[in-house]
């Protein structure tokens, strides 16, 4: 197969994920109507005490991101499974592994990207300072891929099983705890004013090792999904 | 602990005849040269404990047609499964062009076609859609255009219609008009006639048959009667016959 058809059908596949997606739009805004509420109701229940509540923004907005993007891992290949469409995706011409980075990509788009436009509105109600917004954006648009990366592995393991998402939570959060302490970590360091190279570096690295190896570890786990 | 159920039994054989009742042996001859085109060999499928078959061999030339048939539960997807690739057998290999399917991985896949119980389409798609899909995910065939696929299976004037709204039988006829658009010399077919009226299977027999004529090959398996109306080399496996 050519470098060319394999490139079209990535792309295909994306505009076809995207598609429908947009079809389904109430669907698709749960994820981030839940991080908007999560995080907006932290306010009140904590009261009026801004030191507090900035201490604990980069904390709440991170853990609220995580939980959207676990509560929308599941979507990610249910509806494929349940119609054949994952068969066909098995047993087309191209390399699988391919095939799902396309699907991980479309899924990002609709579920991550979100988070990480809505994030500066959340972290002016969670009176995190100016400053650090930048490094807050930074986090997610280097986080979100990895937890959408990283959850591809954990649904396609677990899309054969009709009650699977007990198990994907507990098989996938454990996973997410790295990307959830540098990230606050990072978005904290920024808010105390001192240079945090460090902990981007690692959610860099943490971002391009998903990359990587995660559509691989998810073909493979389709493959003994379907099987 | 529940006991292992699973006991094989070597005597059991299975008969394979084709139409002008050669029968093949089912003893493997791994050392011959293959020159089939498609070829299984020895192939065991265990599910829950149960030998569904084992020891099962055949081979598919170009314009010839593997028919599968046997009670409910014989086996019958499982095997179709295994020879596209989806499912791995316990024991034994499937070979495209002498090589096992299992190590060529998408270079097999680009020479296959299935359709299997469920349709592989989306719901939220139009059927043209659906169709560009498949053409991408396959090696896409040049002499067809997507529109043609969808009228050769009847399904013109239906193009923008999203495919929630179509009928079951349209429905099946747009997965097989998915056969179609791609180049794929191996049709597995798992019952392609369900829900189809009668001119519908009459339409679907002539697109095989005319896929069997360009060359093709096809596995399936149906409750049907099939009438092609040429002299087309079926080869008969029954998976209930032990």
């Amino acid at each position: 197969m050519s470098t060319l058809s394999l490139t079209s059908a990535f792309t295909l596949l994306l505009k076809r994920d995207m598609t429908l997606a947009y079809r389904r739009r109430s669907e698709l805004v749960n994820p981030l109507l839940f991080f908007v509420l999560v995080t907006a109701m932290f306010p009140l229940g904590i009261g009026n005490d801004p030191k507090l509540i900035e201490a604990v923004g980069p904390g709440v907005i991170w853990v609220a991101a995580l939980l959207a993007a676990l509560l929308s891992l599941d979507a990610m290949f249910r509806s494929d499974f349940e119609d054949g469409s994952l068969e066909q995706f098995m047993l087309s011409a191209h390399p699988v592994s391919i095939l799902v980075l396309a699907k991980i990509l479309a899924h990002w788009l609709v579920t991550g990207l979100p988070l990480f436009i809505a994030a500066p509105l959340l972290a002016v109600l969670l009176n995190i300072p100016g400053d650090a917004i930048p490094t807050l954006m930074l986090t997610l648009i280097l986080g979100t891929p990895v937890l959408s990366l990283i959850g591809s592995v954990g649904v396609a393991l677990t899309v054969g099983l009709r009650r699977g998402g007990v198990i994907l939570s507990l098989l996938v959060l454990p996973l997410y705890v790295p990307v959830l302490i540098f990230a606050t970590d990072a978005v904290k360091t920024a808010i105390v004013g001192i240079p945090t190279t460090a902990q981007l570096s690692i959610l860099s690295a943490m971002l391009v090792g998903s990359l990587v190896l995660a559509p691989l570890a998810t073909a493979a786990s389709l493959r003994i999904s379907l099987s | 602990m529940v006991a292992n159920l699973t006991c094989k039994r070597g005597t059991s054989r299975l008969i394979d005849k084709t139409e002008d009742n050669k029968t093949y042996s089912n003893i493997v001859t791994t050392s011959a040269v293959s020159t089939a085109t498609f070829e299984a060999q020895s192939l065991e499928c265990i599910r829950d404990d149960r030998v569904l078959f084992d020891d099962l061999c055949f081979t598919i030339n170009p314009g010839e047609a593997l028919v599968l048939e046997g009670r409910n539960g014989s086996g019958k997807t499982s095997l179709l499964r295994i020879i596209c690739g989806i499912r791995l057998p316990e024991s034994g290999k499937v070979l495209w062009e002498g090589t096992d399917i299992f190590h060529l991985g998408p270079e097999f896949h680009e020479h296959t076609a299935y359709l299997g119980h469920k349709d592989g389409s989306k719901q939220d798609l139009t059927p043209l859609e659906n169709l560009r899909v498949a053409q991408g995910l396959g090696k896409a065939r040049e002499s067809i255009t997507l529109e043609e696929a969808l009228e050769q299976v009847g399904l013109f004037g239906f193009e923008d219609v999203p495919t929630r709204n179509l009928s079951a039988g349209q429905q099946r006829r747009l997965a097989i008009a998915r056969l179609l658009v791609t180049d794929a010399k191996l049709w597995i077919l798992d019952e392609p006639f369900t829900s189809l009226d009668r001119k519908g299977i009459e339409q679907m027999e002539r697109l095989f048959e005319e896929h069997l004529k360009r060359g093709g090959m096809a596995a399936m398996t149906t409750h049907h009667r099939i009438g092609f109306k040429e002299e087309v080399k079926l080869v008969r496996i029954n998976l209930s016959d032990r």
